[in-house]
C-alpha cells in the first residue's frame, strides 16, 4: 500500500469518528475555507457519518464564487475590447450582468481560451505576437504565486502583448472579516491546506489570540478532516485553544518563502470586493507600479464599476455560513448546476453545486 | 479551483519539469518551489506550477502519532 493512502485507511478513520463523538460535549459548528475542503467533506462521505452535532458549514473558500458581479462585469467587458481573455474553465459560466457569461461571449464571438495553467496564456502570448493576451487572475495565495511567476517571466523575456486582470483574494483578512460579524456562529477553522502550504500558519494566529477560536490546517483526505474535528474537541475539552498545523506532510509552519516572496514583488495588498460580503479591507492583491505594463485594468484604462447584484441569489449568505445552500428558494428550482444563477452553483467546489450533486 | 495535486518528478530542465499522475505526463514550472525536488520526490501541483514538496517523513511522524494516540497499527 502506498504510505500516503493511510490517510485514508477505514479503520483508522471509524477509530476517530468514534473518539469524536465520544467526546464532544454540545456542538461543534465547524467551518472550512476551501472548495477542496467542501468536496472531499461530502465525496468522502465523511458528512453523512457525522452526527447531527457536529455542523459543517462552507464558507466563502471557493474564488470563483467570491468573485464579485463587478468583477465578472470587468472580464465581459474585457470580452469586447477584441483582446484574447486566457482564464481558468471555472471562470466559463460565472453569471455577470444581465446573466452574460464569457462563455456565451465566445459563442457571440469573443476570444476566450481556456487554459491551465498561467504559464500557457504566456505561451499563447507568444505564438500571438499581433494579439493582445489578458489572463484572468482570479484566485487565493494558493494561485497567485503562480501567476506572479508568469508575470516576472513575461518581463524576462521582454513579452509585451501579455497581461493579467488581477482579482487575487487574501484568505486570513477575510476571515477576520467573518469572525468579527457577531451574526456568524463558528465555533472552529478548518483552514486550507493548499493556502497554507503557500503562507504557512503565522497568519492564522489571530483567530485562536483575538477571537478565541481553534483552527487546523489540515488536509483533504477523510482521516486529515476527522483528525481537525478530533483535535477541535479536544482543545476545547481541555480549554487549549490553538492555531495547529495538522498537515505537516505538505505545509510547513512558515510556508513557503519562495512563492511570498515572488508574489510580493508583483503585487501589493489592496482593498477587494468578495461577493456577497462586500469590501474587505487588505484583503485582495494589486499589481504594483513597477509592472503597470502587465496590469489588464492600467493597459485597457479599464476601471471597477457598480453592477446591480444577481435577483434573488443568496450566495453571500450562504457563503457567510448563515444559511444553508437548500434553504435558497431557488436551490434546485431556478438554479441548478445545468443551469446555475449565483456562482456558488457554478464552480463544482462551490457549496450550493456540492449540496446539489451530493444531497439529491 | 484550488485544487492541488501531488505528481512524481520525472525529469527536470532548467524551471520545468517533467511530472506524472496516474500515467499522465506534464510538463510544470519550478519557479516558486522553495525546495527544489528531485527525480522521484512527489510535488504538490496547481495551475501547471509545482508549490511544495510532499514529505514521506513527515507523513509518517503523523501515522506515528496516530499509533501511539489512538493505540492501532498503521505503518
Ligand atoms: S442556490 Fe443558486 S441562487 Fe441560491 S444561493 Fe446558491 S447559487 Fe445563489
Amino acid at each position: 500500500m502506498n504510505l500516503f493512502d493511510n490517510f485514508k485507511d477505514p479503520q483508522l478513520c471509524k477509530t476517530l469518528l468514534d473518539r469524536i463523538h465520544a467526546e464532544l460535549d454540545g456542538e461543534l459548528r465547524f467551518m472550512e475555507v476551501c472548495g477542496t475542503h467542501t468536496v472531499s467533506i461530502f465525496r468522502s462521505g465523511v458528512r453523512s457519518l457525522l452526527s447531527d452535532k457536529v455542523v459543517h458549514l462552507s464558507g466563502p473558500g471557493c474564488p470563483v464564487c467570491v468573485t464579485h458581479d463587478s468583477e465578472v462585469a470587468a472580464f465581459l467587458e474585457l470580452a469586447d475590447k477584441n483582446a484574447i481573455i486566457a482564464t481558468f474553465g471555472d471562470l466559463m459560466r460565472v453569471p455577470g450582468p444581465e446573466k452574460k457569461t464569457l462563455k456565451s461571449a465566445q459563442a457571440e464571438g469573443a476570444r476566450v481560451k481556456v487554459v491551465y495553467s498561467p504559464f500557457d496564456a504566456l505561451k499563447i502570448a507568444q505564438d500571438n505576437p499581433g494579439d493582445k493576451i489578458v489572463f484572468l487572475g482570479v484566485g487565493f495565495e494558493t494561485t497567485a504565486p503562480a501567476i506572479a511567476a508568469t508575470v516576472k517571466v513575461a518581463r524576462e523575456q521582454g513579452i509585451t502583448n501579455f497581461s493579467v486582470l488581477c482579482f487575487h483574494k487574501l484568505v486570513p483578512p477575510a476571515l477576520d472579516a467573518l469572525v468579527a460579524d457577531p451574526e456568524l456562529q463558528v465555533q472552529a477553522f478548518l483552514l486550507p491546506g493548499h493556502v497554507s502550504a503557500i503562507i504557512g500558519v503565522e497568519p492564522y494566529r489571530f483567530l485562536a489570540s483575538k477571537y478565541g477560536l481553534p483552527a487546523v490546517v489540515a488536509g483533504f483526505e477523510p482521516v486529515d478532516i476527522l483528525q481537525a474535528l478530533y483535535m477541535f474537541v479536544t482543545m476545547r475539552n481541555e480549554g487549549k485553544i490553538e492555531v495547529v498545523n495538522a498537515y505537516t506532510r505538505v505545509v510547513s509552519d512558515g510556508g513557503n518563502p519562495k512563492a511570498v516572496s515572488v508574489m510580493n514583488e508583483v503585487f501589493s495588498p489592496c482593498d477587494a470586493l468578495w461577493r456577497g460580503i462586500g469590501l474587505i479591507p487588505g484583503s485582495g492583491l494589486t499589481i504594483r507600479d513597477e509592472y503597470a505594463a502587465y496590469d489588464a485594468m492600467r493597459v485597457f484604462g479599464m476601471e471597477l464599476r457598480d453592477v446591480p447584484e444577481i435577483k434573488g441569489c443568496r450566495c453571500g449568505d450562504v457563503l457567510k455560513g448563515k444559511m444553508s445552500p437548500e434553504k435558497c428558494p431557488l436551490f434546485g428550482k431556478a438554479c441548478t448546476p445545468a443551469s446555475p444563477v449565483g456562482p456558488c452553483m457554478v464552480s463544482t467546489e462551490g457549496s450550493c453545486a456540492a449540496y446539489y450533486k451530493y444531497r439529491i | 479551483m484550488c485544487l492541488a495535486i501531488p505528481m512524481e518528478v520525472l525529469k527536470i530542465d532548467g524551471q520545468s519539469a517533467e511530472v506524472q499522475v496516474g500515467g499522465t505526463r506534464h510538463v510544470i514550472r519550478l519557479d516558486v518551489i522553495s525546495e527544489f525536488p528531485e527525480v522521484g520526490d512527489y510535488v504538490i501541483v496547481h495551475a501547471g506550477f509545482a508549490l511544495t514538496r510532499l514529505d514521506r517523513e513527515e507523513a509518517i511522524a503523523t501515522l506515528k502519532l496516530f499509533e501511539e494516540g489512538l493505540n492501532i497499527e498503521l505503518v
